[in-house]
């Protein structure tokens, strides 16, 4: 079979022969005249089928019409010049970044683009005059590059990227090798007469530099050690901040008395390898966003109806004059009506006035079956339109809708790690005072035996056993863990969900998504057998359909022969019909397949059941129906048993309770298992799980979970594809990796091993130094010496420990 | 030998000349997408020599690409 040039799928249905090339739809093949008009081929040749097949766009982007709308999402706008940036989650490849930058090309209103590839977005500069936003966005999507525009765009500024650590990162670095250069001389001490000469300014230069050491880049260790001081907690940075303060007060004195050369250099190595630390663990993933609400799922405007009309039009042609518009969905009020079309989110609570309606809840309340509603039902925001348009009537503002009002639990604005002790403020606690003791009676030793070094000494201990190499294990040890995680995708949002991670004994599954697949994979056939040759009509006409169930069921029966369609209906909506001259068949809902039918050789058990199903007529004989049902996802099993090793395992499902004789059957002994958890009581469940003193990890993926995901320890998304929505969370692990939670489970607890044996390793290079200390040999190259020593040592061996461990989760993934 | 204090302004001046060149190239948001301009770099030969192609195509007969 033959794979389509554009976008690299399997031709499965029809192949389209252009150009001596095969597309896989006219969509694909669209795109590619576009891009071969305007001389873009290139396109093709830096990767090979790059494309994305541009999906249904009529209407979908009618909103940016309104001035009011596309105002907000403008960055920039004046004399006849605007300037976007537009969140494309399709891009992926180098073609990607090529043509996006070339659309100049295609139309030249364009003036310059430019994409960031880690965020997929691209800022566009055009002018106004020529182009409007909606035509811009429309040229996008046409190309298979829709942008995704959400109710978030609209509702606020963006935040600004914060690069002081950077800065500071830079200044420091900065001083430390001036520093080092400057101390040198003295360190290699010949009597020579001129560096007796010149060793003053020397000193009184590098001076200069560690001001800003001190008082810039360090800083952030003197603020966070008072915080920690005033809330009675000795976090690690207690005894960096004294041991930064008393190498730069004794190195000051000691220049301006003429008793030495200090340790200056010390001081800006030892804030540069913190920093350095710090900027290591910060690994961000500018392509995934771990603190969406439900602002980014829902859409930024809504046709609704002007209503005035509609009072003025006495007959049933009312209906006709009413007039749409695109409204903003902050302005909806109760009372509005508003059209929603299929496959468009309903963004408010509402009434259903018309039109029918089979709404699919399952990202946010966990049914896994779309549901079918009648006029005059309630319909709560979040449910997406499965079937043809409807017209609604809202009830209630978008911020009071039944889902949103989840986001007002205060656990949405608490910070969840505030009140968690990580592994090295426990050691800094014992490290500090062990710290403070030696210091003190070292200095009582000294004072006793010889005062002019009792002073000394005491500085010389705060200043070697600064815990540099301590408070590095942490943020090397995990920062790697963390790419390592990401590298198989499972992106963390920060080091401490890792730590958190290794205390995890409860583990909490949501079920529709996150135990299931999204698609719709599994299809039974119920009924009576088809014969041989209805079964290769029913394959010809389905091959002619582009519905998605029609592709899928398409996709299970190829093996069948196919043969020419004399003629093919299809009714959207409703069904599809084939004809052939001596077999008429017809697929798709039951009313539609019996309506003309005869006969019915199959009883319907799957009729309002909320199960998805094709129904199936041949020859005005109504045969049976394909049944869709959601998938487990691969290896469920096995991760259950291995977790449940370790971890207590609890189901919790929107859902119906339709499953569980079967969970129940797979589950270890001993698990819970709810069902019809509405999302309040999901968060709830966690909350008493909680109080029961249980670590808990929350495995979810939909918006009926963003409360549970909030209060556990560590709230994880599966996620189907990273770059569309997922509710707020600590972590993303792609569902393809479903399989492999268990192993991220022991390697974070490894990882803490891992520092604990930094720790030791630590440990003894405090001894060595106090050693020199406390006999009040600490010479300012002992120091130089050591603390690099000790902070590159810990540094180069929690790498290499966690490599080896990481090696595990790729053989893993092997087997 | 009064030239140190001249040589070590100027070796000051100088580091801090590269200095305000890092904060001024991560001020203007060079840092921030670091893989893009990699791939875009490449872009710019390839295109001048698929332009020649395309010319020299164009003078012989009519522009037929195939993909190799």
């Amino acid at each position: 079979m033959e794979n389509c040039f554009h976008c690299g799928e399997v031709c499965d249905r029809s192949t389209i022969k252009h150009e001596e090339k095969s597309f896989c739809c006219h969509g694909c093949k669209t795109v590619f005249d576009i891009l071969n008009e305007n001389d873009l081929s290139y396109y093709y040749d830096l990767q090979e089928s790059p494309g994305i097949t541009p999906s249904r766009i009529e209407g979908k982007y009618d909103f940016l019409e309104n001035t009011v709308i596309s105002e907000k999402l403008l960055e920039f706008n004046e004399q006849g010049i605007q300037v976007v940036t537009l969140l494309i989650p399709s891009i992926h490849c180098s073609s990607c970044i090529w043509v996006l930058e070339n659309l100049n090309k295609l139309n030249p209103a364009i003036k310059t683009a430019q994409v960031d590839f880690p965020k997929k977005n691209v800022r566009i500069t055009y002018s106004s005059d020529l182009l409007s936003l909606h035509d811009l966005v429309v040229l996008l999507a046409r190309l298979g590059y829709d942008p995704y525009i959400s109710l978030e765009d609209a509702s606020g500024k963006k935040t600004k990227t914060d690069r002081s650590l950077i800065y500071k990162l830079g200044v420091a670095g900065f001083a430390f090798g001036n520093i080092m250069f400057l101390s040198f001389p003295e360190y290699f001490k010949v009597d020579e007469f001129w560096l007796e000469r010149f060793k003053h300014v020397f000193r009184w230069v590098m001076f200069g530099f560690s001001l800003p050491v001190v008082f810039y880049a360090g800083w952030g260790y003197f603020v966070s050690a008072f915080k920690g001081l005033r809330s009675k907690i000795l976090n690690i940075d207690v005894p960096i901040a004294i041991g930064i303060f008393v190498l730069f007060v004794r190195s000051s004195v000691e220049i301006i008395m003429d008793w030495g050369s200090g340790f200056f250099d010390s001081l800006a190595g030892l804030v540069f390898f913190l920093l350095l630390g710090k900027f290591f663990q910060q690994k961000t993933y500018a392509f995934l966003s771990f603190e969406r609400d439900y602002k980014s799922y829902f859409p930024i405007a809504v046709t609704r109806l002007l209503k005035g009309e509609a009072i003025n039009g006495a007959s049933n042609d009312a209906i006709k004059l009413k007039k749409e518009e695109q409204a903003q969905v902050y302005e909806l009020e109760k009372g509005d009506r508003i059209i929603i079309r299929n496959s468009e989110l309903i963004p408010v609570d509402a009434i259903l006035i018309k039109g029918h309606a089979l709404i699919d809840y399952s990202f946010v309340t966990g049914e896994a079956e779309p549901v079918v509603k009648q006029s005059g039902d309630y319909l709560y925001a979040g449910g997406r339109q499965q079937a043809g348009v409807i017209e609604l009537e809202v009830l209630k503002p978008v911020e009071q809708s039944y889902l949103t009002k989840l986001w007002s639990n205060e656990i949405f604005s608490k910070n969840k790690q505030s009140g968690f002790e990580s592994l090295t403020d426990q050691i800094s606690k014992r490290f500090t005072i062990t710290l403070l003791l030696i210091a003190f009676v070292s200095t009582a030793f000294w004072l006793f035996y010889d005062k002019s070094l009792a002073l000394n000494v005491f500085t010389s201990v705060l200043i070697v056993a600064c815990p540099c190499a301590i408070a590095l294990a942490a943020p090397f040890t995990l920062g790697n863990l963390l790419r390592i995680f990401g590298r198989n995708k499972c992106y963390i949002k920060n080091s401490k969900v890792i730590e958190q991670m290794s205390h995890i004994d409860t583990v909490v599954f949501d079920k529709t998504g996150t135990l299931t697949t999204n698609q719709k994979n599994g299809i039974i056939y119920e009924g009576v057998t088809l014969s041989e040759e209805e079964k290769s009509v029913l394959t010809s006409t389905l091959r002619a359909s582009n519905h998605p169930l029609s592709r899928a069921l398409y996709t299970l029966l190829n093996k069948n022969g196919i043969c020419t369609l004399d003629s093919f209906n299809e009714e959207v909506g409703k069904g599809i019909e084939g004809v052939t001259e001596s077999h008429t068949v017809k697929v798709g809902s039951y009313d539609y397949v019996t309506k003309d039918a005869v006969r019915k050789s199959h009883e319907v058990e799957y009729e309002n059941t909320g199960k998805t199903t094709v129904h199936i007529g041949a020859n005005d004989e109504y045969k049976g129906c394909f049944v869709f049902y959601n998938e487990y996802r691969k290896g469920m099993t096995s991760v259950f048993k291995e977790l449940s090793e370790t971890c207590e395992l609890v189901v919790l499902s929107g859902d119906n309770s339709g499953e569980q004789a079967y969970l129940e059957q797979i589950l270890p002994q001993g698990s819970s298992l709810l069902f019809n958890q509405k999302p309040e009581d999901k968060l709830n469940y966690i909350k008493q799980l909680q109080e029961q003193g249980k670590n808990v990890l929350m495995v979810g993926d939909g918006l009926n979970d963003s409360g549970a995901l909030a209060q556990s320890n560590v709230g994880l998304v599966i996620s189907e594809n990273v770059n569309v929505f997922s509710p707020a969370c600590d972590g993303i692990l792609d569902a393809s990796r479903f399989n492999q939670i268990t192993t991220f489970m022991t390697l974070s607890r490894q990882g803490i091993k891992v520092i604990n044996y930094a720790f030791i390793f630590s440990l003894f290079y405090n001894v060595i130094g106090l050693g020199f200390a406390v006999t009040g040999n600490l010479a300012p190259v002992v120091a130089a010496i050591l603390m690099p020593l000790s902070s590159i040592s810990i540094v180069v061996f929690t790498t290499v420990y966690t490599y080896f461990l990481g090696r595990k989760l790729s053989v893993s993934k092997k087997n | 030998m009064n030239i140190i204090y001249m040589l070590l302004a100027i070796s000051v001046f100088v580091a801090l000349l590269f200095f305000a060149a890092f904060i001024y190239s991560v001020r203007n948001g060079q840092y921030d997408d670091t893989y893009t301009p990699s791939v875009r770099m490449l872009f710019e030969d390839e295109l001048i020599i698929e332009k020649k192609e395309l010319n020299k195509s164009s003078n012989e007969s009519k522009p037929i690409k195939k993909k190799d």
